[in-house]
C-alpha cells in the first residue's frame, strides 16, 4: 500500500514539475514585473492601471462581449443539442461534425472568415457591421456554440426518457416537462458549458485581435498590446492578475452553481426518436445556428478565390513564395514547420495528460489523499484560465537564463502549446478512466494479472480511442495556436497562424488574400483531423 | 360500467406485431392485471394505453370517446413505471404534489393532500427526504402517491413490485390492493409475477406472444387455464395427455374428459404411511423446510411431481405409494398445445 503511495506520488511528480517549470514558473515572473517592479512589494503599480479610463473600458468590454456572446451561444446551442442528440434523421453525423469544427479552427482564421463575412464585399456587408463589437459577437459565438452542442448534448444523450414521460403521465405539458423535469436535469450541463464559454470568451485573443482592431479590446488583447507594442509590463502583469482571480472566482461560482440537490447522474443512452412537428422551432433554430456556422467559412472560401472581382488562384499560387520577402519563409514552409510543432507538441500533452489522467483518477481512501487528488486536478486546469498571451510572455523573461535558457531553443513552441493543450486532454480521458468500475481491475487482479497487464487488459482496452481522439484535439489545438507561440516563436521559423496574422498587419491585397488562402489550408487540416478524430465517436469528446 | 375498452389494438416495433390485435375491457373501479412472460408485450400494451407509443392498428377509447388524438398529458392516465422514476431534484413532497402544483393548486393546499397520501401509502414524516435517500420500497410507495395524487381516470401499473425483494413483494401487494379499493382506483397492471397479480387484481388476462390468450376473474383464470402454456405459466408443473391424464383423473375419482389435465406440484401426495392408493416408484427426492418434494413414476402415467409427508426421507427406487388430490387438478379445455412436463 505504502509502495503503491509512493509509486503514485513519482508518478505525479512528472507532470507537476512540468507545469511548475513551464507554467507557474513564467506566468509568476510574469506577475512578478508587475507587482514587484523594482524589487521592492509595491501594489500601487497596480492599482494605477486599474484606475485608468482605459482599463475600465477594456474591462467592461470584456465583461459585456462575454456575457452577450455566452448568453447566445447558450440559446442557440441548446436547441441544437436537442436536434443533433435526441432526434434522428439523414445527415445527423454530418451537422454534428460540421457543428464541431468552428471550436477548433484557428482563432486567427475564425477572425479573419467573420471579417471577410461582414466586410462590405461580403454576404452580410449590406449590414454594415465591419469593425463593431457585433462582428466580434459574431466571432465568438461562432466559436462556441460547439461546446454547448456537445456538452449540453452529451448530457442529452444519456438523459432517460422515462421521468419525462412520467411527468405527462401525471398530466404535464410538453413545455411544463421541459421546466420541471428536462431542465432540472441539464442544468449541470448547461451552467458548465456557460461557464466554459464565458471563459474563452474573456480570454478570446486571436478573434479580438482580427476584428476589434485597436479600437476594441478585450483583457487579453489589452495585455499583448501592452507588453508587444507598448512594452508596459506593470500594467500588462495587473492586468492578468485581475484575470486571473477573476477566472478562480468564476471557477468558484460555477463550483457552487453547479451542485445539485442530488449529483448522480443515471445515464442510459436513449434511442433518438423521430422528429415530431412539435420539434419544428428547435429544427429551425438548429439550421439557424448551421447557417452562422458556414456563412464565415463559406465567405471564406470564396474569399479567397476572388481578386478584384474576378475569380483566381492566384493567392494560392502566392503560397509558394515569400510574399515579397515581407516573410522569411514561404508559407508553405510556415505549414510544415506548424505540422512537425504540432506532433511534438501532441505527444507532449497526451504523455503529460495522460499520467495526469492516470493519476487523479486512481481511487484514494483517506481524506488526505482525496484532498491532494482535487488540488492536482485543479492545478491541471490552469492552462485553462491562464491567458496564452502571458504564458507566452512569461516564457521570454522567465526562461532567458542558464539552467534555463531556451529562448533560442527549438522545444519552447511545442512545450508551451502543449500546456494550453493540456486541459483538453485531460478533460477527455478523465471521464473514460473513471468510468472504468475498479472491480474489473480486481477482477483482473484476482485472476493472477500484475499491475502492469492490469492497466494493459483493463485500461488500455478502454482507454485507447479516447487517446486518439485527444491526440486529435491537441493536434487541432497546437496547429491554431496563436497567443503565447506569437510571442516566443522564432522569426525564422514561424508557424502558419503567426504567417496569417503578420499578412494581415500589411497593406495590399495579395497580401490579404494570400492570408485567406492561407486560412483555408490551415482550416482544411484543422477540419481534417477532426473528421478522423469525430469517426472514432468517442461519447462526450469535447465536452466539459 | 365500461371505462377503458381496447379493439384490435397493435403495436409494431420494426416490423413485429409486439402486441397484436389485443381487445381488453376495464371496468369502472375494477383493477385488471395482465399476466405475461417477460417479453410477451404487455409493457409495450402499458406504454399505448399511456399514450407513449403510437398504435399500428386499433381503437382505443374511454367511456365510449376515442382516445386517438389525446396526447400523454391531457390522458388522465397516471403511470406508475417499474423502478418509480422519481424526480431525484425533488423532495418526496416535491414529487407527490408534482401533479397538483401543474393543476394549480395552492402551496397549502397541495403540501396538506401530499401527507393524507403519505399517510395512506405509510410513509409519513418522510416529506422533505429526497428520492435517493430512500428504500426501493420506500421509493415505489412515493411513486404510488404521486401517481395516486395526479387524482387519474386510470391508474398504470408497470410491474410496480417487481424490483422489491421476495418479503416486502408481498406486504407491498397487500398495501397495494388496499389503497387501490380504499380509493376506488380503476387501474391496469401489468407483471410477470402471478403472486402479485393474484394479491392486486380482480379479473386477470394472460398475454403470451403479443395476444391476450384469456381473460376473466382472478380465481377463476388460475383454477380453469385455457391451455397447457397458461397452466404452466400460471404454476402448474406438469400437463398430461391421453391415456395418462385419463388415469389421473380416475384416481382423482373426477368424471373423464376430452382434454389434458394440468397439475399443481402439491396435487400428488406421498408418504410412508399410505396404502390406499396408486403404486409408483421414487424417482428423485428433494428436502425442502415444510416438506419433501418428490419425482415419481407412475405406472401408466409417467412422472410426476409429488409433495412427501414432513420429515420423512424417501430413497430414490423405492416403491411407494401415492394419491392425487382433486383441488389441485385442471382439466383443460380442448387438445393440449405442447407435450407433457417441463416446469414453468
Amino acid at each position: 500500500m505504502t509502495a503503491r503511495r509512493l509509486g503514485l506520488g513519482l508518478l505525479a511528480a512528472v507532470p507537476v514539475a512540468v507545469v511548475a517549470v513551464f507554467f507557474v514558473l513564467p506566468v509568476g515572473a510574469m506577475l512578478q514585473r508587475g507587482v514587484w517592479p523594482d524589487g521592492s512589494f509595491d501594489p500601487g503599480a497596480v492599482l494605477d492601471v486599474l484606475r485608468r479610463p482605459r482599463t475600465g473600458r477594456v474591462l467592461w468590454f470584456t465583461v459585456w462581449t462575454s456575457t452577450v456572446a455566452t448568453t447566445a451561444a447558450v440559446l442557440l446551442g441548446v436547441p441544437a443539442a436537442y436536434v443533433l442528440h435526441r432526434l434522428r434523421f439523414p445527415g445527423r453525423a454530418l451537422v454534428r461534425t460540421a457543428l464541431l469544427v468552428p471550436f477548433v479552427l484557428p482563432t486567427v482564421v475564425v477572425g479573419l472568415a467573420v471579417r471577410e463575412l461582414v466586410s462590405a464585399s461580403g454576404p452580410l456587408g449590406f449590414l454594415d457591421l465591419d469593425g463593431t463589437p457585433v462582428a466580434i459577437l459574431i466571432g465568438l459565438v461562432f466559436f462556441n456554440v460547439a461546446v454547448v452542442v456537445r456538452t449540453v448534448g452529451a448530457a442529452w444523450e444519456g438523459l432517460d426518457r422515462r421521468p419525462a414521460e412520467a411527468g405527462a403521465a401525471l398530466g404535464a405539458t410538453p413545455a411544463q416537462v421541459f421546466r420541471t423535469v428536462t431542465l432540472p436535469a441539464l442544468r449541470p450541463a448547461i451552467v458548465s458549458a456557460a461557464s466554459v464559454v464565458f471563459l474563452f470568451c474573456a480570454t478570446a485573443f486571436g478573434v479580438v485581435l482580427v476584428l476589434g482592431g485597436v479600437r476594441y479590446s478585450s483583457v487579453e488583447t489589452e495585455i499583448y498590446l501592452l507588453t508587444a507594442d507598448l512594452l508596459d509590463l506593470p500594467a500588462a502583469a495587473a492586468l492578468s492578475l485581475v484575470q486571473m482571480l477573476a477566472v478562480v472566482a468564476l471557477l468558484v461560482v460555477v463550483g457552487r452553481l453547479r451542485a445539485v440537490p442530488d449529483p448522480t447522474v443515471r445515464r442510459v443512452s436513449a434511442s433518438p426518436a423521430r422528429p415530431r412537428r412539435r420539434d419544428l422551432p428547435a429544427v429551425a433554430m438548429t439550421a439557424l445556428t448551421l447557417g452562422l456556422v458556414a456563412l464565415p467559412v463559406l465567405a471564406l472560401l470564396v474569399g479567397s478565390v476572388r481578386r478584384e472581382g474576378r475569380w483566381t488562384l492566384d493567392h494560392y499560387r502566392a503560397l509558394a513564395g515569400s510574399a515579397d520577402g515581407l516573410l522569411q519563409v514561404s508559407v508553405t514552409d510556415a505549414l510544415v514547420a506548424s505540422l512537425r510543432i504540432a506532433v511534438d507538441a501532441t505527444w507532449m500533452s497526451l504523455a503529460l495528460g495522460l499520467v495526469v489522467a492516470f493519476v487523479v483518477t486512481r481511487t484514494v481512501r483517506t481524506r488526505a489523499g482525496k484532498r491532494a487528488r482535487a488540488v492536482l486536478d485543479g492545478f491541471f486546469m490552469l492552462p485553462l484560465g491562464v491567458s496564452a498571451v502571458t504564458l507566452g510572455f512569461g516564457f521570454l523573461i522567465a526562461l532567458d537564463r542558464p539552467p534555463l535558457d531556451l529562448r533560442v531553443s527549438p522545444v519552447l513552441v511545442p512545450i508551451a502549446q502543449a500546456l494550453v493543450a493540456l486541459p483538453l486532454v485531460v478533460r477527455t480521458l478523465v471521464p473514460v478512466l473513471a468510468g472504468i468500475d475498479d472491480r474489473q481491475r480486481q477482477a483482473a487482479a484476482s485472476l493472477g494479472a500484475g499491475p502492469l497487464r492490469t492497466l494493459l487488459t483493463v485500461d488500455l482496452a478502454v482507454v485507447w480511442r479516447p487517446l486518439l481522439a485527444a491526440a486529435g484535439f491537441a493536434f487541432a489545438v497546437s496547429l491554431g495556436e496563436f497567443g503565447a507561440t506569437s510571442f516566443i516563436v522564432r522569426p525564422a521559423e514561424p508557424t502558419l497562424p503567426v504567417v496569417i496574422y503578420r499578412l494581415l498587419g500589411h497593406p495590399g491585397a495579395l497580401n490579404y488574400g494570400t492570408a485567406m488562402a492561407a486560412s483555408v489550408v490551415l482550416a482544411a487540416v484543422t477540419a481534417g483531423v477532426i473528421l478522423v478524430v469525430e469517426r472514432l465517436r468517442v461519447p462526450g469528446v469535447g465536452s466539459w | 360500467m365500461v371505462s377503458l375498452e381496447l379493439e384490435g389494438v397493435s403495436v409494431v416495433f420494426g416490423g413485429t406485431a409486439v402486441v397484436d390485435h389485443v381487445d381488453l375491457v376495464v371496468a369502472d373501479g375494477d383493477v385488471l392485471a395482465v399476466l405475461g412472460p417477460s417479453g410477451c408485450g404487455k409493457s409495450t400494451l402499458l406504454r399505448a394505453v399511456a399514450g407513449l407509443e403510437p398504435l399500428a392498428a386499433g381503437r382505443m377509447a374511454w367511456d365510449g370517446a376515442d382516445l386517438a388524438g389525446t396526447p400523454t398529458h391531457r390522458r388522465g392516465f397516471a403511470l406508475m413505471f417499474q423502478d418509480g422514476q422519481l424526480f431525484d431534484h425533488l423532495t418526496v413532497a416535491g414529487n407527490v404534489g408534482y401533479a397538483r402544483r401543474l393543476q394549480g393548486a395552492s402551496r397549502t393546499a397541495v403540501r396538506a393532500e401530499v401527507d393524507e397520501l403519505l399517510e395512506l401509502v405509510g410513509l409519513g414524516g418522510h416529506a422533505d427526504r429526497l428520492p435517493r435517500t430512500l428504500s426501493g420500497g420506500e421509493r415505489q410507495r412515493v411513486a404510488l402517491a404521486r401517481s395516486l395524487a395526479a387524482r387519474p381516470r386510470l391508474l398504470l401499473l408497470d410491474e410496480p413490485l417487481s424490483a422489491l425483494d421476495a418479503g416486502l413483494r408481498g406486504r407491498l401487494a397487500a398495501d397495494l390492493r388496499r389503497i387501490l379499493v380504499e380509493s376506488g382506483t380503476t387501474a391496469l397492471l401489468v407483471t410477470h409475477d402471478q403472486d402479485e397479480a393474484f394479491a392486486v387484481a380482480d379479473r386477470l388476462a394472460v398475454m403470451r406472444g403479443g395476444r391476450i390468450v384469456q381473460e376473466g376473474p382472478t380465481g377463476d383464470v388460475w383454477a380453469h387455464p385455457a391451455d397447457a402454456d397458461t397452466a404452466l405459466f400460471l404454476g402448474y408443473s406438469r400437463v398430461l395427455e391421453g391415456a395418462a391424464a385419463a388415469t389421473v383423473l380416475r384416481h382423482a375419482g373426477l368424471p373423464p374428459g376430452a382434454g389434458a389435465v394440468a397439475l399443481r406440484p402439491s396435487a400428488v401426495l406421498a408418504g410412508p404411511d399410505l396404502v390406499d392408493g396408486i403404486p409408483a416408484v421414487v424417482r428423485g427426492f428433494r428436502p425442502t423446510p415444510d416438506a419433501g418434494r418428490l419425482v415419481v413414476a407412475v405406472e401408466g402415467v409417467g412422472e410426476l411431481d409429488a409433495v412427501g409427508a414432513p420429515g420423512w426421507v424417501a430413497e430414490p427406487g423405492r416403491p411407494v405409494v401415492v394419491r392425487v388430490e382433486r383441488h389441485a387438478i385442471a382439466v383443460l379445455p380442448g387438445a393440449a398445445t405442447s407435450p407433457a412436463g417441463g416446469a414453468p
